[in-house]
């Protein structure tokens, strides 16, 4: 079997800066894309805040150019998702995709980044596209004139809430804290819309409707007095943060107290010498595109540089 | 080829089909809409149309059939046999995923 020299995992602005930067250094990178090719950009709008982009860029367009930038230097590109990913006894990596060929590479760069949360309840995934929505800006049509609840307390929760009141005859917040952790100005406007009402201290438990195959309201509970009670809603979404891709390393890479991979302080460089990772999946702080473009160029140049020993 | 459907074509195009009809509900604004859009055209290449007819509804342009079908998260994507519902898909996926859950259409 031929032993590649750099695998990557993942296809968003991590995982192509990577390929662009491995590719252009001769090291012929094998880019996997996994199971939601371009990451979580693909289901953004516009993109106002990477560099070199004046007017803005939408997120598809914006991996479309990157990835086509990574293909341009002899990148070869896998539209596969991986099964399992493991170190040999000769220090090489053994990559499964769920179809097509094994390879083996000597170093691989893990750009699996990070996903949104769920409430994690039954009724949630019964109800999926009944009501429950993972996508404000694509749902939010369908709400005209009715009433939703969105869960969270950050950035991302204050803006779905915004967003959805050009449709929805009313929103409600359900926080499971008494305070919001959303930027001052987010919380601002979110507690200045007259559409937007907060319930502080309140967790779901279950979204009802699932007979009737429509979200027709919630079960909540009082996070502080635990008294329950229910709210009669339309739509249900969740905004309440995401959770790294770690599961191809999960037991044999060191993860730090938030379950994101650990690494080397100033460096892309994991538990496992050969095993780099750039991105949100070891970013809880910033996870911004341009810091896992950053972290991708790191991972490429630390991957070459532990080649050449 | 890649059928266009509206509410006004729905029924005699759709609906009254011999065959099955793949309806893709999308949106211009909906980023994963987007992403599904050349998937589901290269589909409707691949796909032999005397199997499976494949067309899409802008859900901006048509308000009628997305409602009466309870379309509430784009992209959806439903599968008509004889005048009924047989199948519905909800959100991204790869083309690989998408193929196989149409399998059964395929044969």
């Amino acid at each position: 079997m031929d032993v590649r020299n750099v695998a990557i995992i993942g296809s968003g602005p991590g995982g192509w800066t990577a390929a662009i930067y491995a590719s252009r250094a001769n090291l012929a990178p094998i880019v996997f894309e996994g199971a939601e090719p371009g990451g979580q950009l693909m289901t953004t709008t516009e993109v106002e805040n990477f560099p070199g982009f004046i007017d803005g860029i939408q997120g598809p367009e914006l991996m479309r150019v990157l990835r086509e930038q990574a293909k341009r230097f002899q990148t070869e590109v896998v539209g596969q998702r991986i099964k399992s990913l493991k170190r040999l006894d000769d220090g090489t990596f053994e990559i499964i995709p769920e179809k097509g060929e094994t390879i083996q590479a000597k170093t691989v760069i893990l750009a699996t980044g990070a996903t949104a949360r769920r409430l994690g309840l039954e009724s949630e995934k019964a109800l999926y596209g009944k009501g429950v929505s993972a996508c404000a800006t694509c749902d939010g049509f369908f709400f005209r004139n009715k009433r939703v609840i969105v869960v969270g307390g950050g950035d991302s929760a204050m803006e779905e809430a915004n967003f959805l009141t050009r449709f929805a005859s009313e929103v409600v917040i359900v926080h499971r804290k008494d305070s919001f952790k959303a930027s001052k100005i987010m919380q601002d406007r979110v507690k200045q819309n007259p559409k937007i009402r907060i319930l502080w201290n309140k967790e779901v438990t279950e979204i009802l409707g699932v007979e009737a195959g429509q979200v027709t309201g919630a079960k909540l509970r009082d996070t502080v007095s635990g008294e329950t009670s229910e709210e009669a809603i339309d739509g249900v979404f969740a905004a309440i943060g995401h959770e790294p891709s770690v599961d191809l390393v999960k037991g044999w890479v060191d993860l730090d107290e938030f379950g994101y991979i650990k690494t080397t302080p100033g460096t892309t460089q994991t538990s496992v010498p050969g095993l780099f990772a750039c991105g949100d999946v070891q970013d809880r702080l910033y996870r911004q595109a341009i810091t896992a473009a950053g972290t991708g160029c790191m991972a490429a140049l630390e991957a070459e540089r532990f080649l050449a020993h | 080829m890649e059928h266009v459907f509206t509410d006004q074509t729905f029924a005699q195009d759709v609906l009254a089909s011999t065959t099955p009809v793949f309806v893709d509900f999308w949106a211009p604004w909906c980023a994963p809409c987007l992403v599904m859009g050349p998937i589901v055209e290269e589909l409707a290449h691949e796909i032999d149309s005397a199997k499976l007819t494949i067309g899409k509804m802008n859900i901006d342009e048509n308000i009628e059939t997305p409602g009466q079908y309870r379309v509430m998260s784009i992209p959806t994507f439903i599968v008509f046999q004889g005048g009924q519902e047989v199948e519905r898909l909800v959100g991204s996926m790869s083309k690989d995923e998408m193929k196989e859950k149409l399998s059964r259409f395929l044969a």
